[in-house]
């Protein structure tokens, strides 16, 4: 079976004050440390297990992003992945999850590939359109909040199960190829042993451009998006909010006299 | 060597591993460590999985083929979360295997560092004794060669590593002789765990460091083959001195790793902590704590990876180590003892991290050559006598 994992680099800002930048269309990062998205971790993850199940198969990483992209690349590389693509131009710079999901599609359609892993979301912009994008992009079918991948014919078909409300699975059966969005928790992401990194690093990494894509640079990025950022802005204290003062017993007991007044319990 | 203001994407990427790991495996464990001295079975045979256990050493001998570099930097991000799995590590590698590696025959490679660089067995090094703790060369037990065994007896104290049900071996020196000079011979002879008459006490009562591994070994007429002589005879006292180099340099990344884990929590604590009615992160005297460690921590990972660079280049690095071991482990006492001033009074309290952080610290001015020694080695790097 031939896989590929759609991996982002995002900034980790669950431990971190994060402030909007100058430019008001992002955050200032420069303090920021990066890692791989937390869903694309699990991704990597399942798809290398599967190859290791199956015994057979590879797994190429693609990412869309600067060099900066590349340790996370690696990463997925140390940890069981065989070979990796970066896509990099100027043009790419803007884009919305459209806009990125046509990019990656034009790399996956010259490769062979019987399931194409995303995460179902990722941890910076949220947006959670890139697998469903993608899989109309390619014409094959697709699934996103995949938490359980079943391997019913490699090659042929799949059963998945889709993460729900309060924890219920939706199993459906899937053919390939498709594009699974994996949600984390599917399974438990391994580390990179010092050997795979060491062996990662020797790898190569293919770049690759709109041009080397077939894409025009009008298909892509900013100019090629449906969605396009304006700005950040905090949330304002609205006039509908009504901020309860006291001590923590007071404040429970007002809290619970609005809910019940508006029939909320 | 480069100048280091970054490190490569290899190194990069193993910190980020060893990272996670630290976080997300040994972190949840930290307080029932402490608290109960358990030993890190599993974490530990989970660092052997990761080549964690046998970094430096070359893939044929079991090892991760990494450097002394990389194998510093895993020290020092294990210290930053725990510091007895730092240690267990440390005393592992840098005492335990590298007699073996550097000084073993191709039999004794083969035999003990494959299973000791793949992290199935543990590996210790008995050097300090009751009569010879600074003055390494005091050494009063004693190995007689006869009939082609070693007949070893005496003892050795604070040994790190010995009684786990992993461990597997412990070097030690001994007296085999006397030199035409009327000096001491001494000689590194390798025991395996369960021999006759090598005798392993309980484990100590430890100010920190609760779920390191530390005893006293007693040998009472033990007996091991005469090819467990490692390296040349009388030769021992220089291999554990440059065993030591290294050592030290890991104790420097161990220290460092320490010190960050205690800043770390200090800065989250003073953005939180309210008195007069505000953070006290916003407080001058706080701030110039913090100033001050950062640039401190800062300062001692530089000298540290240094002389983990010149180790590896090959290139004679016994004052760097020194260097890097004095100044990291009394930077480390200086961080640690701010960080429980930042936690006033609830720095005191056990269930607060820096009180671990405090009491692991004491140790890395004392172990591997105290303070004063690593002083007494640089002044004699600088030519003093
Ligand atoms: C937790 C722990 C783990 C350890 N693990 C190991 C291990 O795995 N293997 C091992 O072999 N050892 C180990 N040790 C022993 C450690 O290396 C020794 O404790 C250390 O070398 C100091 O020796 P000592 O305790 O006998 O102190 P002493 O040598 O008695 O020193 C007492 C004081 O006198 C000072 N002093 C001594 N001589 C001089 C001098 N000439 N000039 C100025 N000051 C001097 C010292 O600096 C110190 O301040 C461990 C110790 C501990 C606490
Ligand atoms: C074992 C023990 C016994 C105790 N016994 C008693 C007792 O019997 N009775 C009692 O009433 N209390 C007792 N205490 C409490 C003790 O007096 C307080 O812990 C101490 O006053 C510090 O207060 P804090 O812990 O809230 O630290 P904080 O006030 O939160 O201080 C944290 C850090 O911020 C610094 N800081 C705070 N404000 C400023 C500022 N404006 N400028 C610069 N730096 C600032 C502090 O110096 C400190 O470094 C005891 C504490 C302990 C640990």
């Amino acid at each position: 079976m031939k896989m590929v994992v759609c991996v982002k680099r995002v900034p980790d800002t669950a431990e971190s004050e994060v402030h909007i930048d100058a430019s008001g269309k992002d955050i200032d990062k420069s303090r920021l440390s990066f890692g791989i998205n937390e869903c694309d971790n699990y991704a990597v993850e399942e798809a290398i297990q599967i190859k290791e199940r199956l015994g057979e198969g590879t797994v190429t990483v693609i990412s869309l992003g600067d060099k900066d992209s590349d340790e996370v690349i690696r990463m997925a590389l140390a940890k069981g992945g065989d070979e990796a693509i970066r896509l990099e131009d100027e043009a790419f710079k803007g884009g919305d999850g459209l806009a990125v999901a046509k990019a990656l599609a034009a790399a996956i359609k010259g490769l062979e590939y019987d399931i194409v892993f995303t995460g179902a979301l990722a941890d910076d912009d949220g947006y959670g359109v890139v697998p469903a994008a993608l899989g109309e992009l390619l014409g094959v079918p697709h699934a996103t909040y995949v938490k359980k991948v079943e391997i019913l014919e490699p090659g042929k078909r799949a059963k998945v199960g889709r993460e729900l409300e309060g924890g219920l699975l939706e199993f459906l059966e899937i053919d390939l190829p498709c594009v699974l969005g994996i949600q984390t928790g599917i399974n438990e992401p391994r580390y990179a042993s010092f050997k795979g990194i060491k062996q990662a690093a020797k790898k190569e990494i293919a770049i690759k451009s709109a041009a080397d894509l077939g894409l025009d640079a009008s298909e892509v990025g900013e100019a090629g998006s449906w969605a396009v950022l304006e700005q950040f802005t905090p949330p304002v204290v609205g006039e509908m909010a009504e901020i309860l003062e006291g001590e923590p017993d007071e404040t429970a007991a007002k809290l619970a006299a609005i809910l019940k007044e508006k029939g909320l319990v | 060597m480069e100048l280091l203001y970054e490190l490569d994407e290899e190194k990069r990427l193993f910190r980020r591993t060893v990272r996670d790991f630290s976080e997300q495996v040994i972190r949840p464990q930290v307080d029932h460590l402490w608290e109960t001295g358990e030993f890190p079975y599993d974490i530990v045979r989970k660092m052997g999985e990761l080549g964690i256990m046998g970094i430096p050493w070359p893939e044929e001998y079991g090892g991760a083929g990494g450097d002394y570099l990389a194998y510093a930097i895993a020290v020092e991000e294990l210290a930053r979360v725990d510091g007895s799995c730092a240690i267990t590590v440390e005393a592992h590698i840098s005492l335990g295997s590298s007699p073996f590696y550097y000084y073993g025959s191709e039999e004794q490679k083969r035999e003990w560092l494959v299973p000791l660089a793949q992290g199935k067995m543990l590996a210790s090094f008995g050097l300090t004794e009751p009569e010879a703790g600074s003055d390494a060369q005091n050494t009063q037990t004693r190995a007689e060669l006869k009939n082609g065994e070693w007949v070893i007896n005496g003892t050795k104290c604070f040994i790190t590593n010995p009684g786990t049900e992993m461990s597997g071996v412990v070097t030690i020196t001994a007296v085999t002789g006397v030199r035409p000079s009327g000096k001491k011979e001494i000689s590194n002879i390798y025991v395996p765990k369960g021999t006759p008459g090598y005798n392993i006490s309980p484990k100590y009562k430890k100010m920190g460091w609760h779920a390191s591994d530390t005893r006293e070994l007693n040998f009472e007429d033990c007996r091991v083959p005469e090819g467990n002589l490692i390296g040349n005879r009388g030769d021992g006292f220089k291999q554990f001195l440059d065993c030591l180099d290294g050592g030290r340099i890991a104790i420097a990344a161990l220290a460092v790793g320490t010190a960050q884990g205690a800043f770390e929590e200090s800065v989250k604590y003073a953005k939180e902590r309210v008195q007069f009615r505000r953070p006290i992160a916003s407080f001058q005297a706080i701030q110039f704590k913090l100033a001050d460690m950062a640039t401190d921590i800062e300062l001692a990972r530089t000298l540290t990876y240094k002389a983990a660079a010149m180790r590896d280049a090959k290139v004679p690095h016994t004052k760097e180590a020194s260097m890097a071991k004095l100044f990291a482990s009394e930077m480390c006492m200086r961080a640690t003892t701010q960080a429980v001033q930042i936690f006033g009074g609830y720095g005191y309290m056990d269930e607060y991290p820096v009180s671990r952080y405090f009491r692991d610290a004491k140790i890395l001015e004392i172990g591997e050559g105290t303070s004063e020694v690593q002083r007494m080695v640089i002044a004699r790097e600088l030519g003093l006598r």
